[in-house]
Order: structure tokens, then C-alpha cells, then sequence
């Protein structure tokens, strides 16, 4: 099993960054392991999925977690920006349900620059916007002995080339390390 | 007390304090009584004046009250909001004197030596109470003593004055339960014939002590002015509250920030002098029109920094509606918390206030109890294993311990096909086909029978981790007590 680091990983602090997939929620704890600080995820109140404390423990502090719950998209995106923009917390992640406009793209992108802090959209497949920096597609990979693989594909980057890896999250040192593919 | 100024004591009893109150709130015609639910029965706990000549009392059951007379309308009395209209009217009274304290739940006691000649003497002042109390649709008894005792006794019993040093005789016809006696005693000493104050007084008082204790000739003497008894005038709390009146109205938010900024300072020294810090601001802006705007401001912790408040303030302030211009100011800070000096050292990061800014801010757009974080709790069932509570009533908190493996992601328990105690090989999810490659389990986890949890009347669950070869990885619950397999979470 060869490790190294994988590119592009932490995401670029200042930018707006989009994840999509099954394993959207996987993606994000291993971000909030690795940028130090609070985080905000802003849901909708409507959700059912809701994320476990108890299994965030794994990966991160889930005392650093803030939970804000909205009722509309436009108040998630209001609070995002503000959020994004007060330097308070190193990572806001947001749920998204409807497709974003260029402009409310944009107006993260900015939030984002002025707080250089971090910001996650986890979106539905397919519902990407341009303004994004990097979108990431995750899905959990079946491993025969290993429960804590997964398959991270690159499928947009503003500042570089795509790609598609095989990653396991390290347990002990808590940080994602790149492996190579699983023999099916 | 005062070397040379008589002592004089006024007593006012409000004898129909609860239903006045609620009287003047909600004015209705005929007879009323407020009732209190007394040892699983309603009972009448205060009645008006036409339901008293009906020859109802206190302390009858509702529904005898209501056989009696059928007219009879009634309400719940609210103690709380009594006690609070008895705070009300101890300020009222203290354009009197300054000394006023309560007594007991519906009434006051009013030290106005040295203070009568301001009202043209004691008669003019009783007077001038009761015009007052009559306007404001109270009814009350007044009695006027040198002592404390004997103002209540008068109050309850003679509704009369005292002339100053002659005790006695205006309380001598008053029956002993005017000595503020309790039933056991009074009904006692009446079996032995000392019906009146003046049989008391001419008792021989060793005989009375050994017998009753040291409580009936206490009361007597603090009656007749032999023994001294205090009044405790309550404090009245402090009021954080400031207000500015423009000579010209003002309508650019610029210039309402100002005000603002100008009231903010004033009410944040004010705070810092009582070491207090504000939960909740309230500004209230008046408009020429006379029309009222209000803009509330929660907070995430308690605050007493005009610079750091009031651009939290920029929001709410920027969507009024200032009509043809505003012309007065107030703001209030409605709701405080104890906020000590604390020493300020150079390790300290401002890095939590900024959270709590930033949780103020997301407030004042959300609502600031949807704003949560997560704590610990003590229960095995993974949902209540943890809270979420409001971030800005709560402090983080460590100690999460996890000792078998949970899933990132929770929703409710979601069934599938199955059948055995065993996972099933194949099973449809979310309209996936999916095939399990490796089953971890079971961890059994029985309901705490001390909740009545809707979602637990299944029984006991076996959790099963499924990885699936196609890479979800689930979390699965069969209940043998009650055959079916659910889905309920979702691993990493």
C-alpha cells in the first residue's frame, strides 16, 4: 500500500469549494479534521438526515461543530456569507437543495475571500455552480479487509488539472491518506 | 425611632386584591370570583362585591358557589401576576414616604412619620390614598397607628385611625384575631374568654406566656407600642433603560445609528455600575405619526460593549419604516445577567467573542434557538445519546466517549425486506439494489423502559454494520420482539 498526500487537500483556504455523492458527509468530517477551528453547517430544518455526533467523533472534535437551522435555502445562503465573511469559524458547510445562481455563487465567492475562511456546498449530483473553486464527487469504496476506503474524484478545478483517487481516512493520524485502487 | 417625632404607620389592605385586578383588565358586570384549584376541588379564592352580597365566600367549592348562584362568572386566579400588581402599587405608594414594604400578599405597610405634613397632615393624605386607590378601581382598607400591629389591626379589623400614643383605646374592642394571631391561638383564647383586645391587655401576663407561649403578649406589645417592629421597605430594582427626545425627527439610519450609539454608551455605564451585562435590547423608535416601531436585539451572551453591540444592531434598525421621521428614542435592556469585571490578560483570545458575535449576528436573521451545538448525553439509544442545544445558552463540552463504532449520518429508521435474524444478503434501499459483503454484529441495545418512546415500541434492536459491495456502508436494526429489518444510518 503506497501513501502520499493527496493534491488539492485540504481545499484552498478563501474559496467556495462543492461536494456531491454518497459520501458528502465523509468528505466533510475528514475537512473539518484537517482545517483546526470551528465549523458552522448550516441545514435545512426539513432534512432528515441529520449528522451523528458520535460518529463525527472519529474523525473530528464534535464540540467545535456549530449546527444552524434554517428554513429556506436564501436564509442558508444569508447565513453563509455572513458567516464566511466574520473569520469566526475556519469552515462553513452548507446543504444546498436548489441550484444556485451565478450571482449567489459569486456573492460566497467573495464572503469567502474577505474571511479567508473555507467554504462547502454539499450539493446534489449534478446541481453544481460555475463560481465554484474545486467540486469533488465521493462515494464509499467495498474493501475486503479495510471499512474506511473511499473513491474522491476531481471533476471541476478552477486552479489545476482533475483527477480520481483512492483514499483511506488514517485513523490515528488523523488525516486521508491516498492508496492505491482496490483489486476488484 | 426619631428622638422626638412620633412613629406613625400606615396599613392599606387590599381585601380584594386578585379580582380587582383582573376587574380592571377585563371590566364585566354582576357577580365574579377568581378561582384556585385547593386540594383537587376549584375553590373561590377571591370574590367582588356583588358575589360577596350573594352570600358566597372564600374558600367554597366552585360548584356550590355556582348551585347558589348560577350568574356566577369566574376565572383562574394567576398568583404570579397578583404578586407583580402589588409591586406596582408598593411604587405607587412610595410618592407617600419612602419607607414602604409589603404585607403579606395584599397589602402594604407604609412608615409616613415625617412625611404627613407634605400632604397637609394625616387626614388629608389618608384621603388623598384613597382618592387615588378608589380612581384606579381598587378597593382598600386603611388604618393609621403608631405602630405596625396596630395598623394592621385597624386595617383589618376597624379600618380607623390611631390617635398618636393612644393605642389602646382604639384597639381595645378588636377582637384578638386583629393581633395578627394564628386560628389555633385565637380560637383558644376566645374558649377562654378573652374575646377583645382590652380583655388581653388587662390579663395578668405570666399566666398568658406559660400558657400560649411567648407569641400572644409579642404581638401585643408590638401592637401597643411597647415592643419595636421594623418595615423593610423593598429596594426597587434597577432599571436599565434609556430614552432621547429629538427637537427635530430624524428618519436616515445613519442618524438613528447615532442615537443609538449616544443611548447604547449611556445605558452600558450604567450597566457596568450594577456589573451587569444585557441578554436582550429592546429600541423602541417614535415616530411624528405617534406610531411605535421596535427592534429587538438577542444577544448570544450577555454584553455591556457599546462598540461591540451596536453594529449588531445594523440589521434589525435598517428595516424600519421611519414614516415622516422619528422623534424620540428609548432603549431598553429587558432582559440582564451578572457579568463581573474580569482582569484582562494578554493570553486571552478574542477568538470566542467573535463566535458569539457571529451567533448573535446569525440570530438576528434565523432566530438565535436555531443556532445549536452538540453535548454529550448519558443513554445508549443512539439518537438521545446526544443534544443539541441552543450555542448561545450553552458552553462546549468534552467528554465524548465512544466505545462501538456509530455512523456520520442518522435519520429515522427507514424498513426494509428481510427476514431472519441475519442481514440479508440482498435488499432494496432508496430504490438501490444493494448486496452485502460484510455484516458486522450484533450490538444489541435494549429501550430505556423509563421513556415512553414512540419510536421504541418494536423491542430490543440488534444494530448490524452491512458494508455492501457496491461501497455504502449502512447501519441496520432487525427487532426480534417484532420481526423487521430497518435502515437508520449511515457510515463515513
Amino acid at each position: 500500500m503506497t501513501t502520499s498526500t493527496l493534491p488539492y487537500f485540504p481545499l484552498k483556504r478563501g474559496r467556495v469549494h462543492e461536494v456531491c455523492g454518497p459520501g458528502s458527509f465523509g468528505f466533510l468530517a475528514a475537512l473539518m479534521a484537517q482545517t483546526c477551528g470551528p465549523t458552522l453547517w448550516i441545514r435545512e430544518s426539513h432534512r432528515p438526515e441529520y449528522i451523528n455526533p458520535m460518529g463525527l467523533g472519529e474523525f473530528a472534535d464534535p464540540s467545535q461543530m456549530l449546527v444552524a437551522n434554517v428554513t429556506h435555502q436564501t436564509d442558508g445562503l444569508a447565513s453563509a456569507e455572513e458567516a464566511l465573511r466574520e473569520r469566526a469559524v475556519a469552515l462553513v458547510a452548507i446543504d444546498i437543495s436548489k441550484p444556485l445562481s451565478l450571482t449567489a455563487g459569486r456573492r460566497l465567492q467573495l464572503a469567502a475571500k474577505t474571511g479567508n475562511s473555507t467554504g462547502l456546498c454539499l450539493i446534489p449530483e449534478g446541481m453544481g455552480s460555475n463560481a465554484a473553486e474545486s467540486r469533488w464527487r465521493c462515494r464509499p469504496l467495498f474493501h475486503a479487509q479495510d471499512s474506511t476506503h473511499f473513491h474522491w474524484s476531481l471533476i471541476k478545478n478552477k486552479s489545476g488539472t482533475v483527477g480520481s483517487w483512492h483514499v483511506r481516512w488514517n485513523r490515528t493520524s488523523r488525516r486521508v491518506d491516498m492508496v492505491s485502487p482496490v483489486s476488484e | 425611632m426619631f428622638d422626638g417625632i412620633a412613629r406613625r404607620v400606615v396599613s392599606i389592605w387590599f381585601h380584594r386584591l386578585a379580582s380587582d385586578r383582573f376587574l380592571r383588565q377585563y371590566p364585566l358586570s354582576g357577580p365574579f370570583a377568581l378561582t384556585i384549584k385547593h386540594s383537587n376541588a376549584n375553590r373561590l379564592y377571591c370574590l367582588n362585591t356583588e358575589a360577596a352580597q350573594q352570600g358566597l365566600h372564600q374558600g367554597m367549592s366552585h360548584s356550590d358557589a355556582r348551585a347558589f348562584c348560577p350568574k356566577l362568572q369566574t376565572a383562574p386566579a394567576d398568583l404570579y401576576r397578583d404578586q407583580q400588581f402589588l409591586l406596582t402599587l408598593r411604587r405607587w405608594a412610595t410618592r407617600y414616604c419612602p419607607w414602604v414594604g409589603l404585607e403579606g400578599r395584599d397589602g402594604l405597610v407604609l412608615d409616613i412619620s415625617g412625611s404627613s405634613h407634605l400632604f397637609g397632615g394625616e387626614d388629608n393624605m389618608l384621603s388623598d390614598i384613597r382618592t387615588g386607590l378608589t380612581r384606579a378601581g381598587l378597593s382598600a382598607q386603611i388604618g393609621l397607628a403608631d405602630t405596625r400591629g396596630a395598623a394592621w389591626a385597624l386595617a383589618h379589623f376597624g379600618e380607623g385611625q390611631a390617635a398618636p400614643g393612644a393605642m389602646l383605646p382604639a384597639l381595645k374592642d378588636l377582637p384578638v384575631a386583629a393581633l395578627r394571631l394564628d386560628v389555633k391561638t385565637t380560637t383558644a383564647l376566645i374558649r377562654l374568654g378573652l374575646r377583645k383586645i382590652g380583655d388581653l391587655a388587662t390579663t395578668p401576663r405570666a399566666p398568658l406566656t406559660r400558657r400560649f407561649g411567648p407569641n400572644v403578649v409579642m404581638r401585643l406589645d408590638q401592637a401597643l407600642g411597647q415592643q419595636v417592629e421594623e418595615i423593610t421597605p423593598l429596594a426597587a430594582p434597577p432599571h436599565y433603560g434609556v430614552r432621547m427626545t429629538l427637537p427635530e425627527p430624524i428618519g436616515l439610519i445613519d442618524d438613528v445609528m447615532a442615537g443609538t450609539k449616544r443611548l447604547l454608551t449611556r445605558l452600558c455605564a450604567t450597566l457596568k455600575t450594577h456589573e451587569m451585562g444585557a441578554r436582550v435590547f429592546v429600541v423602541t423608535l417614535r415616530r411624528v405619526d405617534q406610531g411605535h416601531q421596535e427592534v429587538e436585539l438577542r444577544l448570544a451572551r450577555p454584553l455591556r460593549d457599546p462598540l461591540r453591540i451596536l453594529p449588531l444592531f445594523e440589521k434589525g434598525l435598517s428595516e424600519i419604516d421611519a414614516g415622516f421621521g422619528i422623534d424620540q428614542l428609548r432603549l431598553e435592556a429587558t432582559q440582564t445577567e451578572a457579568l463581573p469585571a474580569q482582569q484582562m490578560t494578554h493570553v486571552a483570545t478574542d477568538s470566542d467573542d467573535r463566535l458569539d458575535d457571529l451567533i448573535t449576528r446569525l440570530g438576528t436573521r434565523i432566530g438565535l434557538e436555531n443556532i445549536q451545538r452538540f453535548l454529550p448525553a448519558d443513554s445508549h439509544i443512539p439518537e438521545r445519546s446526544f443534544i443539541t442545544s441552543p450555542a448561545a445558552y450553552s458552553t462546549a463540552a468534552s467528554g465524548w466517549v465512544c466505545r462501538n463504532p456509530r455512523p456520520l449520518c442518522l435519520f429515522h429508521p427507514e424498513p426494509i425486506a428481510g427476514g431472519g435474524s441475519y442481514p440479508p444478503t440482498h435488499f432494496r434501499w432508496r430504490r438501490m439494489s444493494l448486496t452485502t459483503g460484510r455484516a458486522t454484529g450484533p450490538e444489541r441495545i435494549t429501550p430505556e423502559w423509563w421513556f415512553d418512546d414512540d419510536n421504541w415500541r418494536s423491542g430490543l434492536r440488534d444494530y448490524w454494520r452491512v458494508e455492501t459491495t457496491q461501497g455504502r456502508r449502512l447501519w441496520l436494526f432487525y427487532t426480534p420482539q417484532n420481526p423487521g429489518w430497518y435502515v437508520q444510518g449511515e457510515f463515513a
